[in-house]
């Protein structure tokens, strides 16, 4: 045969769109919402908390109750089994408020209706009356009213830091408030419930973690998680906040779909949605840097203090996770870091692509400028001489074994031209004048895996049939991030078959069990390799059945392009299928892949955590106006690693995308609470996310394409989700450079983070004064 | 009449049970389950509901995109609303827009997309010539948290190149469409559903009867703010009077614009490029696209908030307002109109029918917005000045700011220390000490009192510096680059 080597489209490396391009730019993508609704279907409506801390003395429901198309309304008293959806175990997250309310926002009650409309406007019409409490807001106030962690805290400690602070040549102490983040996915949270017989239920719903939404659903209807079926097609976006955020609209739904045995949807409003689900941590650090005169560090402390929220959430591996990214690239010799996570009477804060990473990140970066200002150094200069060195150990104890800064820097700085452009920023400002610029480079290093080491586990689910089509199921979730397509890559690889060829279902817990969180940036290292083990199985068993039936040796048997050939042998791969299936071989395999190498001992605070570390760098150059405070950013370049990409131009999205939301964190991104306890930036027209007009004006991406992972990653790619939005970073750095321009560098910016219009102004100010 | 009318894509549209406070996306995704059109905030800020709504013009047949979420459902009556499921290209595949979207990776979770692809559709359709500036301007009405929109510019590039708009569907089948659509507008429509009203008037004398008899009617025009009356607020809007197909004349006239109160931010943005340059890039920063093909001048100026992007300017130009009650009409400068916070000097059945916009030539004029993010973003303060002068001396001053106070205000001390004084720095300075006097303004969650104050300080001297040294960079520039 002559078409073995046709050429054939979306194996792995290449750059093949997202699976579902064509259904997003039609509008034929389905999202949860828009799925056929079930016949005779009911909405329910959360009621929320007006009070930030204080006891319910009094509920009245009767208007609620007598308003249009009212079917009834749910408290704590109407959940079955147990009233608590923190994913945990510590029974401090409550699916509706029991007494107590702990925030401004909380669920209190759910109101059923015949309609979405009428049950919101149901919802509005109860009275419920609250004793208030006293109530702190943020992490330092919470400190002083004496409120206590939400989940254990955690200190890594290496070596003497405080006597070797103490010697150090030069010290600088600083503090550092560092804003949250709302998700402000596009598509808001939303389940859908449908009771079958016995004690089933159904659930479609838009989250990124289907086997916890079992699991909460099961366990607040005392019934066992093999009567919950959670099914997920797609999300319109993530970033963390559906990783345990949707349980709650899940559980609400599952409840009332079996108390009134119909199908049952919720979804709230974008103001409630964000009022009621939780957000990235805000950190107050207090950091001290002890450092020699050529700007080496020698010893670090720092404590960590974040806005829990009122419940421990995700909170302690975030805090973590903020611990072990607060050396960022940087070797410190000796250090003791410690997290708080505070009670606060606030949403409980919970993921958020980077999950404590950036806050940690940034401090690093924080205390690099310190150093560079305080030496005269370009901070570069400072970054490179810190940085580690293979064989190093991370404050964790973790040693460091494949660095590849060095290399990325060196080819960035030449790229992005860096050098002579931070001198012509440093000219441009000393003539003065109203517009300043700044110019930063700074790096990542990423560590990726879940800490919790159960968590590096994953399932597929591969049916080849008899046609010759073949239907792809894995755990993971897709939110955008492109990992359908990847894994896809993966197993069309492995078959040598066209992408089409594959269909690649929605997310069920029916087909894979027990699945982890599509989250830390692992969906594709855990759930690829759990594919590839599937249709390895496959692979197998016709290539046992190939050699035999044309009478060649194993290892003569070969899979090509739309084919296998088996010694002189090519037969069309359709034809290798329906054969196989008449002499019943098996076309089905279930995969499995746990991450290897990786410990965590918490309580010693050490051990190898992460897998493996994902690299890469970004420069930023804005311009800032010093009569308002607003900038904008001119350029950015970006070199980043992951690894040998499994599709270049998904990564390169993911790269692009998460830089941006990075310096919306940074930048306009506000979360802004009164003192009441009220979240006032609660909908796009007061939280204000990056637009088009916000993303750098020249915008250069490129992918190491020399990197290959030193592990045996999928493929020896690396993760991408998470690590590029740290190199947001680099716009605020530049910002903090622009505005120490006015003093003549004489002092670090020490912007608080984000730098709104307002912070970088008042800085001008502070620091022209 | 009582029935609505519109043509929903190919399908003629007509409904007798509607009420005030339908929208058209709750139409368009419960009643005929077109659900590409995402709701994604209701309250038309993250412009995933984005439709295209042609309507009859002056000019002709006009699509402009709006969001399905906060517009109306009354307010379609006439109209042409175009859904994602609509748009196709020639051969029947993907739209050169579409197709763009997926060759350049544009879309990754994919729920704003459908919006953004209709945003660039009317951008394709109306600017075949757009560069990334304009394509960035056209979408500061969508969000998309995906992307970083870098993949998007690109290919609202590549479909630009491409071209084909004679070939499009809307194109091809403009004349059908303008029959159809004018043959709908036919005296005046009442609508209900049980107790709840809405009304659309024939012309500009059947509203002012109809104000008449229903003085406690709710005004819509664009709906960009009462929208969100019924989104976000769940209010009664009932009895509603829909205008914003009225008062849409157009006169420019002895150097003064007279546009009809019913006339859009994005219909007027052409005249204030070429009457009032100086304040062209404050015009594009109001609201997005959407917003401004929904929003009009006048419901700007009804409507009395504090934050109201037109009043700062067009009191800074001595604009003046036209009211209408039945048959009677007075004219009152534009700052008198506003009383008090919350509070016009509109007289039960009367209502805003025309703006007079002196376009001041020879003066010097500018027009400054601070917000947290450059587009689409409410005011934290908003200026407008207009000085001119004899020589060296000012003649005369006027300051008027939004986000500084109860209401759109004029800077009366800080006027006074302008007019009569040399054209100097130190009396721009003396002007901006004396902003202290004329506003105390207050802290919210856009910005602390302090910051507007010595914000709106500042842009008093950043007038200075732009007219004592034009050239001199002392504003961002904004005009789009893009690498290859």
């Amino acid at each position: 045969m002559k078409d073995d080597t046709t050429p054939i489209r979306g194996l792995a490396h290449q750059d093949t769109p997202h699976d579902s391009a064509i259904k997003h730019v039609t509008g034929r993508a389905e999202y949860t919402d828009d799925l056929p609704e079930p016949a005779g279907l009911i909405h329910a409506y959360l009621g929320l908390s007006q009070c930030a801390h204080g006891r319910i003395t009094a509920m009245d429901f009767s208007a609620t109750l007598a308003s249009p198309g009212v079917i009834g309304v749910m408290t704590a008293a109407d959940i079955p089994g147990v009233n608590d959806i923190s994913p945990n175990g510590k029974n401090d997250d409550p699916i509706l408020a029991d007494g107590l309310v702990q925030f401004h926002g909380q669920p209190v009650f759910a109101v059923i209706a015949e309609t979405r409309d009428e049950a919101r406007r149901a919802a509005h019409k109860a009275k419920i009356a609250y004793d208030p409490l006293p109530h702190a807001l943020d992490p330092m106030a919470a400190k002083n009213a004496g409120m206590g962690y939400v989940t254990d805290n955690l200190t890594l400690r290496r070596g003497d830091a405080p006597a070797v602070m103490t010697r150090a040549p030069r010290r600088i102490d600083g503090r550092f408030a560092i804003g949250g983040q709302d998700h402000f996915y596009l598509e808001g949270q939303i389940a859908m419930a449908v009771p079958g017989e016995d004690e089933d239920v159904i659930l479609n719903v838009s989250t990124q973690h289907p086997s916890e939404v079992q699991h909460m659903v099961a366990h607040c209807l005392k019934i066992p998680s093999s009567a919950v079926t959670v099914n997920v097609r797609r999300m319109g976006g993530g970033f963390g906040g559906k990783e345990t955020q949707m349980n709650l609209f899940a559980c609400v739904a599952a409840i009332a779909a079996k108390r009134w045995n119909r199908a049952v949807k919720i979804r709230p409003d974008r103001d409630d949605d964000m009022i009621a689900t939780g957000k990235r941590h805000d950190f107050v650090v207090d950091y001290s840097v002890g450092f020699d005169d050529e700007g080496r560090i020698l010893a670090v402390e720092g404590d960590w203090y974040a806005r829990c929220g009122f419940s421990a959430d995700l909170s302690g591996p975030v805090t973590d996770r903020a611990l072990f990214h607060a050396d960022n690239a940087y070797f410190y010799p000796d250090v003791r870091i410690s997290s708080h996570p505070m009670k606060t009477n606030t949403v409980s804060s919970t993921a958020f692509r980077g999950f404590g990473g950036p806050q940690g990140v940034i401090v690093a970066e924080r205390m690099v400028e310190e150093i560079a200002y305080a030496l005269g150094l370009d901070p570069l200069e400072v970054r490179r001489r810190n940085l580690y060195k293979n064989g190093q150990l991370t404050p964790y104890h973790q040693e460091v074994q494949d660095q590849i800064l060095p290399q990325l820097l060196d080819e960035l700085e030449a790229s992005s031209d860096y050098k002579a452009r931070r001198q012509a920023v440093l000219d441009w400002n000393a003539k003065g004048g109203v517009i300043r610029k700044g110019i930063a480079l700074t790096p990542v290093k990423f560590g990726i895996s879940f800490t919790a080491t159960h968590f590096n586990q994953a399932g597929a689910l591969i049916h080849v049939y008899a046609d010759g089509s073949i239907a792809l199921n894995h755990g993971g979730t897709e939110m955008g991030q492109g990992l359908n397509t990847k894994v896809a890559q993966v197993v069309a690889e492995a078959f040598q078959c066209d992408l089409k060829r594959i269909k690649i279902t929605k997310t069920t817990t029916e087909k894979v069990p027990n699945t982890s969180a599509t989250a830390a940036s692992s969906g594709t290292d855990l759930n690829g390799m759990a594919a590839l083990d599937a249709a390895e199985q496959i692979k197998e068993r016709l290539v046992e059945f190939v050699a035999e039936r044309w009478q060649v040796a194993p290892d003569q048997v070969e899979f090509v392009p739309g084919h296998i050939r088996a010694g002189d042998h090519v037969i069309p791969f359709t034809e290798v299928i329906r054969a196989a299936y008449m002499a019943r071989i098996h076309l089905s395999a279930a995969g499995f892949y746990k991450t290897p190498k990786i410990h965590w001992d918490r309580a010693t605070g050490k051990g190898r955590p992460f897998y493996y570390y994902a690299y890469g760098a970004a420069v930023s150059e804005v311009s800032v106006d010093t009569l308002t405070g607003e900038y904008v950013i001119d350029r950015a370049d970006v070199l980043h690693d992951v690894g040998r990409s499994l599709n270049p131009a998904i990564d390169k999205g993911q790269v692009e995308g998460a830089f941006v939301q990075g310096a919306g964190w940074l930048t306009c991104e506000e979360l802004w609470w009164d003192k009441d306890g009220r979240l006032r930036t609660h909908a796009p027209s007061t939280y204000k996310v990056p637009l088009a007009s916000d993303r750098p004006r020249i915008f250069n991406v490129k992918l190491a394409d020399w990197s290959e992972a030193a592990e045996r990653t999928i493929k020896r790619s690396k993760a991408v989700g998470e690590p590029p939005f740290m190199l947001g970073i680099s716009v605020f750095e530049a910002i903090n450079m622009a505005v120490a321009s006015v003093c003549g560098y004489r002092q670090p910016a020490r912007l608080d983070a984000p730098a709104t219009p307002e912070r970088v102004l008042m800085a001008v100010e502070r620091l022209k004064a | 009449m009582t029935q609505l009318r519109f043509l929903l894509n190919d399908t003629e549209v007509a409904l007798t049970e509607v009420g005030a406070s339908d929208t058209l996306l709750d139409h368009l995704r419960i009643a005929r389950r077109l659900t590409g059109t995402k709701e994604g905030c209701a309250e038309g800020d993250c412009g995933a509901c984005t439709v295209l709504a042609g309507r009859m013009t002056a000019e002709g047949l006009i699509y402009e995109p709006v969001n399905a979420c906060i517009r109306l459902l009354a307010s379609c009556h006439a109209t042409h609303i175009v859904t994602i499921e609509h748009l196709r290209g020639p051969d029947g595949g993907l739209h050169p827009v579409q197709a763009a979207m997926v060759a350049h990776h544009g879309s990754q979770c994919g729920f704003c997309t459908p919006g953004i692809v209709m945003a660039l559709y009317a951008l394709w359709m109306t600017s075949p010539a757009a560069d990334a500036t304009a394509i960035e301007t056209a979408l500061q009405g969508n969000i998309c948290r995906c992307t970083g929109y870098e993949p998007i510019i690109k290919a609202a590039l590549a479909a630009h190149a491409v071209g084909g708009q004679l070939q499009d569907a809307l194109a091809i089948e403009r004349e059908a469409v303008s029959a159809r659509l004018a043959a709908m507008r036919q005296g005046r429509v009442t609508l209900a559903r049980g107790a709840d009203r809405a009304l659309i008037p024939a012309d500009n004398d059947d509203l002012a009867q109809l104000l008449l008899d229903e003085p406690q009617a709710t005004l819509v025009a664009g709906a960009t703010d009462v929208g969100l009356w019924v989104t976000k607020f769940m209010r009664d809007i009932s009895p509603a009077i829909f205008i914003g197909h009225l008062m849409k004349d157009i006169r420019v006239e002895d150097g003064t614009l007279h546009l009809g109160a019913g006339v859009t931010y994005a219909e007027a943005a052409p005249l204030i490029a070429r009457h009032i340059p100086a304040a062209h890039d404050y015009w594009l920063r109001i609201g997005g696209w959407q917003v401004r093909s929904m929003g009009t001048i006048g419901a700007n100026i009804a409507n009395g908030s504090p934050i109201g992007d037109t009043p700062p300017l067009l009191i800074a130009l001595g604009a003046r307002i036209v009211l209408r009650r039945g048959a009677e009409r007075r004219e009152l400068p534009l700052e008198e109109f506003f009383l008090g916070y919350g509070k016009q000097d509109r007289q039960p059945g009367e209502f805003v029918e025309e703006v007079q916009i002196p376009t001041r030539p020879g003066a010097r004029i500018a027009a400054y917005k601070v917000s947290k993010r450059r587009d689409s973003d409410i005011t934290s303060a908003a200026c407008g000045i207009c000085i001119e002068t004899e020589g060296e001396t000012i003649r005369s001053a006027r300051i008027a700011f939004g986000g500084m106070a109860a209401t759109p205000k004029r800077a009366r001390a800080a006027e006074a220390a302008l007019e009569g004084q040399p054209f100097a720095e130190a009396t721009f300075q003396a002007a901006a000490e004396a902003l202290a006097e004329d506003f105390q303004p207050l802290t919210d969650m856009r910005a602390s009192a302090e910051y507007r104050a010595l914000v709106a300080k500042n842009l008093i001297r950043r007038f200075w510096l732009e007219q004592s040294e034009p050239g001199l960079p002392v504003r961002l520039r904004h005009d789009g680059e893009i690498a290859a």
